[in-house]
């Protein structure tokens, strides 16, 4: 196995010069009826320009609950703290006039259902056109000029035509399409694609994710991109954040991290990937067992102890710290972290529990 | 029924959506009960319209000579009442008061009622207060509303608008409002929100025009409701003062004869019956017709 980086220079990948978006200490919590509960539990992370970071996890991690506190997105009963800074500016507390002069023009965000994120009584042409009107001032004509080069741009044939249409007469990958160029029509610094391919069928996936790859080239943004599958991830993403219980717990670069997982959960994850074996043979898939639990309040332990294969007393009692491993920029979160064959130790531990 | 159209067109550039003009009236023939009502409409309405050149007399005119004359009678199509009057005159000017008080009153509800529906459906801390004074008007008693109005302001066309009005305030806004809470929770809504839209251009761009044709429909159920109590007031006298022809007056007046000349309550009856019928038959196939999905039944 080849050595993937030793540079002493921590998240040299994909990304060029400074962080556009830096994240310190961010905690979500709800106040719901049943209590308290906290989403995302003490997160940092920074992504700079041009890169593709891509954040990890099963259903109930806190991912989407972290990408919609970036801009204020969340309901009233969120309460936020810690602090995100986007080129300097603080949106963590900032007015309601400030996030929304943020919102679409500096951070944007794909959602993941395409077939109901589109007006229904506006054709896509009228709909990307306002955007370019109210973020970038332009009138009717040249915003609907800007408007076609932007389907153009996410690979959308014959955008004059489409333009016409409205939502219903389009496919799904077609309005996915549709969204990012609408994400895109205020030149965002950061675009945050929230599962943008989970509601679409395999072969449309990969024609997304060229375009959001595409976009971080060309446009030199800073993408967000969450998702829990790795296939996504291992297709286009420079960094790899893998989020568990609301909490960051492993950090690497793309190859580093399919290469030398040293969370167990990500162990795990990696071994629910389905993959295709030389020799044709089926492999059953493992599983992680066990759900996410729900995280009340600050939890001086491992929150993934329960279900990870290595745990033990030290595990229960004390918050692993997210640290960088020696001559790596490759962080995690764990008080045994698996080996460099742990992604077979660790995962065959699995075997035999419910 | 031969299909001459069909709605899931692939090829681009077609104009389709939410069916405009040309499209909506197409989609609309094909109900044949929906064309009924808006065929009839049109007839009721023009025949409204042009009351003075079709009448074949003024509606106050009386004659004492030809009182009580049946259906079919010579120079009076649907008979004469006890004064001698011409009943199909009467008719005709009777539905213009009719049209007229069913529009203007319901376009009052309209105006007030979708600003405060949709407020309470947007502004969640506005809806309890908006909510219980529709409560509020809702338990009042339309007569009672009614009999009120009349007595400070006199009664009159213009004063019975204005409490049916008043009176169908309550379900405009309980429909804009249970609109505006489905289509808030909708995902282009948080689309919109994450593209920077403000709380005003959301309400206006993408809930207003996506509940519109809830509320045309709406809108037009309500219309017969309000032809139907306009009857109501002025059959009370608190209405459309007599000699003015109104459908109701025409009830009201007919009452003494109804064993002697059925006709003078029978046609306005029928009448009152046709018109708001075939608002509703047009109303249900508006309905179906607005659906931008096109979806047939």
């Amino acid at each position: 196995m080849t050595i993937v980086t030793t540079d002493l220079d921590p998240w040299q990948p994909g990304g060029s010069g400074t962080p556009l978006l830096r994240v310190r200490d961010l905690s979500v919590s709800f106040r719901t009826e049943g209590g308290r509960v906290c989403a995302v539990d003490d997160v940092s992370f920074e992504a700079r320009a041009g890169e593709l970071l891509a954040v990890v996890g099963e259903s109930g991690c806190g991912k989407s609950v972290m990408a919609m506190a970036l801009s204020g997105l969340l309901p009233r009963n969120a309460s936020v703290t810690g602090s995100v800074e986007l080129a300097g500016q603080q949106l963590v507390g900032a007015s309601p006039g400030d996030l929304r002069r943020v919102r679409g023009s500096r951070i944007a965000y794909i959602f993941q259902e395409p077939m109901t994120s589109l007006n229904p009584v506006f054709t896509v042409g009228r709909q990307v056109a306002e955007v370019l009107r109210v973020h970038e001032g332009m009138d009717r004509r040249r915003a609907n000029d800007r408007a076609a080069e932007l389907l153009d741009l996410v690979g959308i044939a014959n955008p004059r035509e489409r333009l016409k249409q409205y939502p219903h007469q389009l496919s799904g990958g077609l309005r996915q399409r549709v969204m990012i160029a609408m994400a895109v029509a205020g030149s965002p610094e950061v675009l945050v694609a929230d599962e943008p391919t989970t509601a679409l069928d395999v072969t449309v996936q990969a024609g997304i994710l060229d375009v959001l790859r595409d976009l971080r080239d060309r446009l030199g943004a800073a993408v967000v991109l969450i998702t829990h599958d790795l296939g996504v991830v291992a297709d286009i993403a420079d960094r790899v954040m893998v989020m568990y219980a609301g909490r960051l717990v492993e950090r690497a670069d793309i190859q580093e991290l399919f290469a030398r997982p040293r969370h167990h959960y990500t162990v795990g994850l990696l071994g629910a990937v389905p993959t295709a074996r030389s020799d044709g043979a089926a492999q059953r898939l493992r599983e992680i067992p066990g759900l996410v639990p729900v995280i009340e309040g600050p939890e001086p332990r491992c929150t993934f102890a329960e279900r990870c294969p290595a745990a033990d007393e030290t595990c229960r009692t004390r918050q692993p710290p997210l640290e960088i491993a020696p001559q790596s920029s490759h962080e995690a979160a764990c008080w045994h972290p698996a080996g460099l064959s742990g992604a077979a130790t660790g995962a065959d531990q699995d075997r035999g529990a419910p | 029924m031969t299909v001459t159209e069909i709605d899931t067109d692939l090829d681009p550039g077609r104009e389709a959506g939410r069916p405009r003009g040309g499209r909506l009236f197409r989609r609309l023939r094909r109900s044949p009960l929906a064309m009924t009502g808006f065929v009839v409409l049109t007839l009721a309405v023009l025949a409204a319209v042009l009351a003075p050149v079709l009448a074949p007399y003024s509606p106050d005119h009386a004659d004492f000579s030809a009182v009580f004359q049946p259906p079919g009678s010579p120079g009076h199509l649907l008979g004469t009442d006890s004064l001698g009057r011409d009943i199909l005159s009467r008719i005709l000017f009777g539905a213009r008061a009719s049209l007229l008080v069913g529009v203007l009153s319901v376009l009052l509800a309209l105006v007030v009622g979708v600003p405060l529906g949709l407020v309470a459906g947007y502004v969640s801390a506005l809806d309890a207060v908006v909510s219980r004074l529709t409560d509020v008007v809702l338990a009042f008693p339309f007569l009672i509303l009614a009999v009120g109005l009349a007595a400070i302001r006199g009664a009159s066309l213009s004063n019975a608008a204005l409490a049916i009005g008043i009176s169908q305030i309550p379900g405009i806004i309980r429909v804009t409002r249970s609109e505006t809470l489905r289509l808030k929770s909708l995902d282009y809504v948080a689309a919109a929100v994450a593209e920077g839209a403000t709380d005003l251009w959301v309400v206006v761009r993408h809930i207003l025009p996506n509940a519109t044709s809830v509320l045309i429909v709406q809108a037009t159920v309500a219309i017969p409701g309000a032809i139907l109590g306009e009857a109501v007031l002025s059959f009370l006298g608190l209405g459309i003062q007599p000699p003015s022809p109104s459908l109701g007056t025409m009830l009201s007046e007919a009452q003494d004869s109804i064993s002697r000349a059925p006709w003078t309550a029978v046609m306005p009856g029928i009448a009152i019956m046709v018109l708001t019928l075939a608002f509703n038959l047009f109303g249900d196939g508006l309905r179906d017709a607005l659906d931008p999905r096109g979806s047939r039944r």
